[in-house]
């Protein structure tokens, strides 16, 4: 077991978007008691005593914790890359000058679409504008900026647009993530999920525009897995590389695994260095010996790890099987039936449940 | 890259850094870390905007017997695709 690299630090679930695609969990209202400021400096010692060298500060809306610049200040003596993921609202120009003074390196500014409309329509209040200001104030303050876009059923028809938008304000990377269906998102599904039309269309334009601007910008674009023929390589394999510790203190492999039956771990009664060595929730499908077939016997079990184990239990209820995306899984027909649902010529466009901006 | 004129720089948003839990060299990235071995360390320690690729190559030809010159443009050519470094170029 090597030491973990990154810590994502989800500070809080509120949010003032209302994304319907949003991975944080349907059970918003129980995570209200959100650590302390205390306890997060705590968490960044223990962190990095354990080396962690990257902390990811996400949400939620990160931006909604006032003690935000304390817990950058924080990350940034002990030696960590720190990384805001953010709506950019709350950005404003004081405090993002805080944060720059704090020492924070690297800024993610999400939208929802490439033009005004689309994007308020998605994020469910006006926000498009606010975004771009705070995009062009992370330029000037020199940060690199980074643009996030989840792409869907109902935004990736105009990826083109994101593309120019992102060359516009002069971002140094975009990321282009299809949806990964956790939390809201799964509920969503349905409304979500592309056409494989709409999914090749987009990929000509990426394919194009990342060659255009192969000396100004990385263009990451992240595929949706309902559509590969093998899982992905979920968080470079359970408890492997990262870990997740959720507003309330709770321990994660990631931040989808909260549903997931198994005991809690949590920094406000356990080290973190005991939690990521041996509480059961970081040990169930460490390595290879959980595996089930056809994983166990399957050449790419260290490529791609038996892929997700929080879709494995999503959609058949038992973490511990082969992540029905792999074509080789027994539950392949699961999303298979998601698929050909998604691509029936009558199919029409159907409306997002919004998430809530707090769980009450 | 002219290996005379241009001069390496670590860009901004990128830290050369140790890591004590691993005793090793790192270099910090937005989205990745990267565990470095002594010369690449010593590469990335040169990128200062002081010298140039000539004397990145030769300054390492002198420290490592075992580390051909070739490799060491390979691979800051391969930080610079990356956008790790920035060349500063004193003809330009």
């Amino acid at each position: 077991m090597d030491s973990p690299y990154g810590l994502l630090a989800e500070l809080t679930y509120r949010c003032p978007l209302a994304c319907g695609y949003c991975s944080n969990p349907l059970n918003l209202a129980d995570y209200a008691d959100e650590l302390a400021t205390d306890e997060w400096r705590r968490v960044l010692v223990e962190a990095a005593d354990l080396g962690v060298l990257q902390c990811h500060l996400s949400g939620g809306e990160p931006l909604l914790r006032r003690d935000l610049v304390q817990i950058v200040a924080q990350a940034r003596d002990l030696g960590l890359y720190t990384n805001l993921v953010t709506s950019g609202l709350g950005f404003s120009r004081a405090r993002a000058e805080q944060l720059r003074a704090a020492g924070l390196d690297h800024v993610q500014v999400s939208i929802q679409a490439g033009e005004a409309a689309g994007s308020d329509r998605i994020a469910g209040i006006p926000s498009f504008h606010r975004k771009i200001e705070a995009m062009g104030l992370v330029k000037e303050l020199g940060w690199p900026l980074t643009v996030n876009v989840v792409l869907h059923r109902h935004n990736i028809d105009r990826v083109a647009d994101v593309l120019g938008l992102a060359e516009e304000v002069g971002a140094d990377r975009l990321e282009l993530a299809n949806t990964q269906y956790y939390g809201w998102a799964w509920r969503n599904r349905a409304a979500l999920l592309p056409s494989r039309a709409q999914l090749e269309a987009a990929e000509v334009v990426v394919r194009a525009a990342r060659e255009r601007l192969r000396d100004r910008m990385d263009i990451l674009y992240v595929i949706p897995d309902y559509y590969s023929r093998y899982p992905k390589p979920c968080m470079g394999g359970w408890a492997s590389r990262q870990l997740t510790v959720t507003p309330t203190g709770d321990v994660l492999p990631c931040p989808a695994a909260q549903p997931l039956p198994l005991p809690r771990a949590n920094v406000r009664t356990d080290p973190l260095a005991w939690i990521w060595s041996d509480s059961p929730v970081m040990t169930a499908f460490r390595g290879t010996d959980w595996m089930p077939d056809p994983c166990r016997g399957c050449e790419r079990r260290a490529v791609d790890f038996g892929g997700c184990r929080c879709q494995a239990f999503q959609l058949t209820g038992d973490a511990a099987r082969t992540d029905p995306v792999c074509h080789l899984s027994p539950d392949h027909g699961l999303v298979v039936a998601a698929v050909e649902e998604a691509n029936a010529g009558s199919r029409t466009d159907l409306a997002l449940i919004p998430r809530p901006h707090r769980g009450n | 890259m002219d290996p005379t004129a241009d001069r390496p720089r670590l860009a901004r948003h990128v830290r050369l850094s140790f890591c004590r839990r691993r005793q090793r060299p790192i270099l910090q990235l937005p989205e990745t870390v990267v565990v470095l071995n002594g010369s690449g360390a010593d590469i990335l320690e040169l990128c200062d905007g002081r010298h140039t690729v000539a004397q990145i190559v030769a300054e390492l030809a002198g420290r490592y017997q075992t580390v051909p010159d070739e490799e060491v443009r390979r691979f800051l050519a391969g930080l610079l695709a990356r956008r790790c470094v920035e060349l500063e170029n004193a003809d330009g």
